[in-house]
């Protein structure tokens, strides 16, 4: 099975496994866009969605009707309503970039999946194995210079619709994808600086990163969240201005722009400007579990080679270390976190107001980004320091 | 008047960052993510309707089961959106009502017109006309939305009579009396 996987040529593998990114991160947006909708009707006191359902499920007896009370068909439903109704395109808009912006939208979205590592497993030197489509030293510089191309398709979008407020929210998307990537990049550099001692082969690999936080010993398996919460928040605070959350969410921003970048969008495309904001997010979640909160380890100072270790001699069963177990398991542990993230996107969604568009460019720029560079400055300081005494 | 100056307090530095602030409101929000729905789940469940609630008018039949309307065409004229029109017709003979002399032959209600303002039920002598507890009125064309006199019927059904005042009015005059 691995020889015949090993011996397909690499284009074949590399179409393969681009097929199962989109196959997991599409029906992933789409249930993160189902959860949204549930977690918004209990916050606001309602039901929710909860009426769809596929005959055959309502015959069983317990789990159709749960099932059906927690909105899952409506997910296949708007799915389905969204590919066969019918496709708007206005007539004063350009063509070829009205149909080319929601397919740029979705690029980067997808594209960044690839170097991010999901899980790991321990191969038979007991060496750490992450789970990642593409293991690329530059990590998350790669994640970073793709991600920001999205913003590239908001233009566009807002540009092509030839209609004032899609144009508007385009700018805005602009202006305000600049203005935080800037914090964002400069609160993660101090994360850097202290994996890369130097001497040591420099790296921008996220599993490094991980791997510096399953360490033994109190320093080493600390999440960086403990050691540089002020990092950690600024890079929370620029992933919702980077994904186009509330409170950041000028570019869509329904209350003064109709809606936004999107207006004159429906149907299917207007879905993959949807699914490509949800893709960033899960994205955006993971990469700041495997940063801030320890990655597939499941709890600080608790690494996972010890939780597998723990397993193996409760039961000693061979399949607790087996690669197969131990690779799920961590995709498990990651992915709850990453899932814990997006519900704080929600929660916060529906806890602060939308800023007004000053309020957003003079917190980007005169709050996050001199807070961001004292920040580093700091942690510079400290880490040469400490690396020096050491 | 005397002028009371209030000391204004400065923000703090946690309240100018927002974060405690914030923190409360997220406890907030996660509180009301815990309660159950405030909504109703419309079909299945059904709101309580309050007395004298005013929802499509309907005609009455009264405990015997015979029709109270004498079609006098009083609702008629104070319709403000002219919703009711009566066909005024004659009682059959050999139904024991023979006295009544009227009774409608149509009635018609054009519930696209109807206001619900109680107006009928208010000027009706007969207390033949209520506006009771209906309150869902839905057609796919314009003639199903006008409710026709068996319909009227249907929907009012049987309501409770204190007078019976056509058989007070009988019993009168076989003794004689003309009132």
């Amino acid at each position: 099975m691995i020889d015949f996987w090993l011996n397909l040529p690499p284009l074949v593998q590399g179409l393969i496994k681009g097929l199962a990114v989109i196959m997991v991160i599409f029906p992933l947006a789409g249930a993160c866009s189902m959860a949204e909708r549930k977690v918004s009707a209990w916050m606001q006191g309602r039901p929710g969605p909860n009426r769809a359902i596929v005959p055959w499920f309502a015959w069983i007896p317990f789990v159709g009707t749960f099932l059906q009370r927690l909105g899952v068909f409506h997910l296949i439903a708007d799915g389905a309503k969204f590919l066969f109704k019918e496709e708007p395109v206005p007539g004063h808009v350009n063509k070829l970039y009205f149909a080319l912006a929601p397919a740029i939208a979705m690029m980067p979205a997808l594209t960044t999946v690839t170097v991010v590592p999901f899980g790991a497993y321990f191969n038979h030197a007991g060496e750490v194995i992450p789970l990642v489509l593409a293991n690329v030293d530059v990590g998350l510089l790669a994640v970073f210079a793709v991600s920001s191309l999205g913003v590239y398709s908001l233009i566009l979008a807002g540009w092509a619709s030839n209609s004032k407020y899609p144009f508007l929210g385009g700018v805005r998307a602009s202006a305000q994808l600049i203005s935080y990537e800037l914090s964002m990049t400069l609160s993660v550099i101090p994360v850097f600086l202290w994996i890369n001692a130097p001497g040591t082969p420099g790296t921008m690999s996220l599993a490094k990163v991980v791997e510096f936080q399953s360490l033994p010993g109190f320093w080493g398996g600390t999440w960086f969240v403990f050691l540089m919460p002020l990092s950690a928040f600024i890079f929370l605070v620029s992933l919702f201005a980077e994904t186009n959350r509330q409170p950041f969410d000028m570019p869509e921003s329904e209350a003064d722009l109709v809606g936004g970048f999107h207006t004159e969008y429906g149907a299917f495309k207007w879905s993959l400007f949807f699914v490509a904001e949800y893709s960033h997010m899960i994205v955006g979640s993971g990469v700041f579990t495997l940063l801030f909160f320890g990655g597939w380890n499941p709890l600080p100072w608790i690494p996972l080679a010890s939780l597998v270790g723990w397993l193996h001699q409760a039961t000693l069963a061979a399949w607790t270390v087996h690669p197969l177990f131990v690779g799920v398991l961590s995709l498990g542990i990651f992915l709850g976190k990453v899932v814990a993230l997006i519900f704080i996107f929600m929660w916060v969604r529906w806890t602060v107001p939308r800023f007004r568009y000053d309020q957003v460019m003079k917190l980007g720029w005169q709050k996050l980004l001199p807070l961001a560079i004292a920040n580093l400055i700091f942690y510079a300081l400290a880490i040469a320091f400490i690396q020096k005494s050491a | 008047m005397a002028v009371i100056p209030l000391e204004r307090k400065t923000l703090s530095l946690a309240e100018r960052t927002y974060v405690p602030q914030i923190l409360s409101g997220l406890k907030t929000t996660f509180k009301r993510l815990l309660r159950p729905a405030e909504t109703m789940e419309y079909p299945e469940q059904r709101p309580a309707i309050p007395p004298g609630y005013r929802g499509v008018p309907t005609l009455v039949r009264d405990p015997h089961g015979r029709e109270k309307c004498v079609s006098c065409q009083l609702c008629e004229f104070v319709c403000p959106p002219k919703a009711i029109r009566i066909t005024p017709g004659e009682v059959p003979a050999g139904s024991g009502r023979e006295h009544v002399e009227k009774g409608p032959q149509a009635f018609d209600i054009d519930m696209l017109r109807c206001i619900y303002c109680g107006l009928c039920q208010e000027v009706c002598p007969e207390e033949a006309i209520f506006l009771q507890n209906q309150y869902s009125m839905t057609g796919y064309t314009r003639a199903e939305m006008v409710n026709h006199k068996d319909r009227l019927y249907e929907l009012g059904g049987t309501l409770p009579d204190a007078h019976f005042k056509w058989d007070k009015k009988k019993a009168a005059a076989e003794h004689g009396n003309a009132h």
